[in-house]
């Protein structure tokens, strides 16, 4: 399906370390059963893909969209020397600098070649309590969301004219004033672009109408934000949101189900949305997580582990699976977990030159192999 | 008393600690400034007792692994602590020996770390370096439980000189060659961390400081001059004689409490703002054998700091904690302190956890349009809080002087939440906005409420403005 409209990116990034085992399940491997006593799903609910793997049975709404081809996934990601530490090793991720400490976020850097001369302070949209990492750039504007229908300067002032009128004030005090320092401008500039940003994010939920319900969970309230924003054409082209608590040391089987739950279903209603809206065909949804859990179980969660899947999602992507799911053989696993087989960075290559259409090179430093998936 | 008086100690207290009430700043005043000085350096009040904190939350009494839970113990200090110098040394010292949950992993051995930084922070900076290179939480972050006499690892020992005492170099020239790194890392081997049984995520073992002999290379050295069979302590007694030491503490020094410096990886090349200033910083750090309370003392008697008003962007930490202590009612550990301390973590400064062990980048480099809008409305939620004592003690001074005139409202505001210097075309917005409701009277109980409301507004409209975000 071929669009003229700018491709737009969205992230969600699925925090403390997702289990790849029990979410594209290798149920046809005898050893999966014997590494997870405590932590195993009932066979008889694994939703098959196909001879070999299934997905986690909270995930009906992705295996509808897989079998529509509108899946890939993505196996074994991760990097060379996995890092257990959640900071480290999603700042390596964040900043595609596994050896040293980045400071430039791969997306941060994207913005800037999507958005050279900084034309729309909402070119990139963070969907979140602070601004993740993948987008931080000196330099370059990112619109930092907690909750569409309040963000904006100075909200606690009511009523709405009494604000309106001060933010006239703010925009005066902010105003370059002649004579003052280089910091005192800096400040006056960043102060107005952050108004101008909730100015224009502010038009989003007022246009926005639709008869696709969201559930009533927080991953469900972000992803409505992203499409309020991606509706009102307001020209932003990567969407960052993260859904928490993925670190299932305990209790996984409960939890693990509840989180995929959520994440399903507010993706299934993210693109019945975007599929009313005919909006669907410019937006591809990428699923990362820092690094998968370990293989055998704990008795009642697992570790910390290494490599992971990744899932791209969306009309224009070429459905299926990707790379090699890792040997879970004893002699084949790099101290009890999954031995990653294909680097993030090749990941993001994709992402970046054949849906962004921006060299890779010089944002993952490097050149590594790319899954076709797009 | 004298507004200068006031403006002078509230200039302080901002830097010496995290801002005062009016109450107190009058009162210190009254005590004078130097009084004060002395009073910060060598306080005698009663340190905060972790206990109390604990015993309201104990799941953050060692929080391991879990994300964002590490700092609440440190920021309900910074909170409540009668010893404001005391503990913005914690947090310089965290600035400059920047150590991160990120590889740590163990937010409990940072907490450690911050409580050792407390312990050493005004004292000898000789005797801070040797408890520095024995923690637990800096030999596993630099690798120095790597180094091995058979086989060296060299980050810790790097990084002692480049970013813990010497700098690269000064005036354009090194401080140090690759010989000296090598050889510092040498006298460092077998600095290291006691075996601990395995672990597993719900039970961390306490990390322990442990010598380790047999892994010592007991050689021969050659560091900056001097030769002989080195260990770790004789590094740094070599370390701190050199007038690099000196001048790199110095500059951070004048960094954290003077003025915003450029950054360190300019400090080869770039000469610092107040030269001057550094090299008084320095030589009064030297004279006092590296004692930092002497050194504190120079510091914030002299003119160069006392001119030196409003010369910082406030750091998230100084922002967050400042503006809690001035609204108040946060003394009690209440439910949501852990969700309150991760506010600087929303203004781009997750306490314990630095982007690198180069610490974090301060000045102009805090602000984005993000951080600053995270800033702004922070400020205006805890000023517009007209029910928080500390703004209704602010409240109560404002009706103390009578019916106010617009511009009577805004200076007295402007005096009460500073004293804060605006440019002028900033107070003619602010005094344009109090005129639209005229007089800000306090006769009926009607217009209390009312004043009330505006004064809850004009705080949140100066919250706003760019000057508060300078220290």
């Amino acid at each position: 399906m071929a669009t003229t409209k700018p491709p737009v990116l969205v992230v969600l990034q699925l925090s403390g370390g997702n289990d790849y085992m029990n979410t594209v399940v290798p149920y046809k491997d005898p050893l999966y059963w014997d590494y997870r006593p405590r932590v195993a799903l009932p066979e008889d609910q694994i939703l098959l893909l196909d001879n070999d793997v299934g997905l986690h049975p909270s995930m009906g709404p992705i295996r509808d969209m897989y079998n529509q081809g509108k899946v890939a996934i993505i196996h074994g990601v991760g990097y060379p020397n996995s890092v257990r530490s959640h900071f480290r090793s999603m700042d390596i991720w964040h900043t595609c600098e596994p050896d040293k400490t980045g400071t430039e976020g791969w997306l941060g850097l994207a913005t800037r070649e999507l958005d050279p001369h900084k034309d729309n302070i909402v070119t990139a949209v963070s969907f979140g309590p602070s601004m993740f990492r993948a987008l931080v750039m000196p330099g370059v504007p990112v619109a930092c969301v907690d909750d569409l229908d309040t963000y904006g300067l100075l909200t606690g002032i009511s009523p709405a004219q009494q604000r309106t009128k001060i933010l006239e004030k703010f925009a005066q005090n902010y105003s370059p004033v002649i004579g003052t320092d280089e910091v005192m401008k800096y400040l006056g500039q960043t102060g107005l672009e952050a108004m101008e940003g909730a100015d224009i994010l502010k038009v989003a939920p007022q246009k926005y109408s639709s008869t696709v319900e969201y559930p009533n969970t927080s991953i469900a309230k972000k992803l409505k934000g992203i499409a309020q924003v991606h509706f009102a054409d307001l020209g932003s082209r990567v969407f960052y949101c993260d859904h928490l608590g993925f670190d299932t040391h305990a209790n996984q089987m409960g939890v693990h189900a509840t989180l995929w739950t959520d994440v399903s279903n507010a993706i299934e209603a993210f693109f019945a949305d975007l599929r009313e809206h005919n909006a669907a065909d410019n937006v591809l949804m990428f699923l990362f997580t820092e690094f998968g859990r370990r293989v055998r179980d704990n008795g009642s969660g697992t570790d910390h582990g290494a490599g992971g899947v990744a899932f791209a999602i969306g009309d224009t992507v070429k459905g299926g699976q990707y790379g090699e799911y890792p040997s879970r053989k004893a002699e084949d696993l790099t101290q009890g977990d999954l031995a990653p087989n294909l680097d993030f960075r090749g990941l993001y290559s994709t992402i970046l030159e054949d849906w962004l259409h921006v060299d890779a090179k010089p944002i993952v430093k490097g050149s590594f192999e790319k899954p076709r998936f797009l | 008393m004298a507004s200068e008086d006031i403006a002078l100690m509230a200039h302080l207290m901002r830097r010496a600690g995290f801002g005062a009430s009016r109450e107190e700043l009058e009162a210190r005043a009254a005590r004078g400034y130097e009084a004060t000085v002395e009073e910060l350096v060598n306080p005698t009040a009663e340190p905060v007792d972790r206990h109390d904190f604990y015993r309201y939350h104990p799941g953050f009494w060692k929080p391991i692994t879990s994300p964002g839970m590490g700092g609440s113990a440190w920021f309900h200090t910074m909170l409540t602590t009668k010893r404001p110098l005391e503990e913005k040394m914690v947090l310089f010292w965290h600035h400059v020996f920047a150590t991160g949950q990120s590889k740590i992993d163990n937010w409990h051995e940072l907490i450690n770390q911050a409580d050792m930084l407390r312990e050493h922070g005004m004292g000898n900076y000789r005797d801070l370096l040797v408890a520095l290179a024995k923690n637990p939480a800096m030999i596993y972050w630099l690798d120095n439980c790597d180094n091995h006499g058979h086989a060296v690892n060299e980050n810790w020992g790097r990084e002692l000189l480049e970013l813990f005492s010497l700098g690269v170099g000064m005036d354009g020239h090194p401080n140090y060659t690759e010989t000296d790194v090598r050889e510092a890392s040498r006298a460092f081997t077998g600095w290291t961390i006691a075996q601990a049984p395995p672990r597993g995520y719900y039970n961390r073992w306490d990390w322990e400081f442990e010598y380790l002999e047999e892994d010592h290379d007991d050689g021969e050295k050659t560091f900056l001059g001097h030769t002989g069979n080195f260990d770790g302590e004789d590094i740094i007694d070599i370390i701190v004689q050199q007038p690099s030491c000196h001048r790199f503490i110095a500059r951070h020094l004048y960094n954290f409490f003077v003025a915003d410096e450029a950054q360190v990886p300019a400090w080869m090349t770039t000469p610092p703002r107040d030269p001057e200033a550094v090299d008084t910083i320095a030589k009064a750090f030297a004279d006092s054998h590296y004692d930092m309370s002497s050194t504190l003392r120079v510091l914030f008697n002299s003119d160069f700091f006392k001119n030196a008003r409003f010369a910082k962007i406030k750091s998230p930490a100084e922002v967050v904690v400042g503006l809690m202590r001035l609204a108040g009612g946060f003394d009690f550990p209440g439910p949501g302190i852990g969700n309150l301390s991760k506010n600087p973590t929303y203004m781009g400064q997750e306490l314990l956890n630095p982007p690198s062990v180069e610490g974090w980048h301060t000045g102009a480099e805090w602000i984005n349009s993000g951080t600053l809008m995270k800033r702004i409305n922070f400020a205006a939620g805890l000023l517009g809080d007209t029910n928080r004592p500390g703004i209704r003690a602010l409240i109560n001074r404002l009706k103390a002087q009578g019916d106010l005139s617009p511009e009577g409202f805004v200076d007295s505001c402007l005096d009460l939440i500073g004293p804060l210097q605006v440019e002028p075309e900033v107070r003619q917005n602010l005094v344009a906005h109090a005129k639209e409701d005229g007089v800000l009277r306090w006769g009926t109980e009607q217009e209390v409420s009312t004043s009330s409301a505006r004064v809850g507004e004009m705080l949140q409209l100066i919250a706003s403005v760019r000057e508060f975000q300078y220290a």
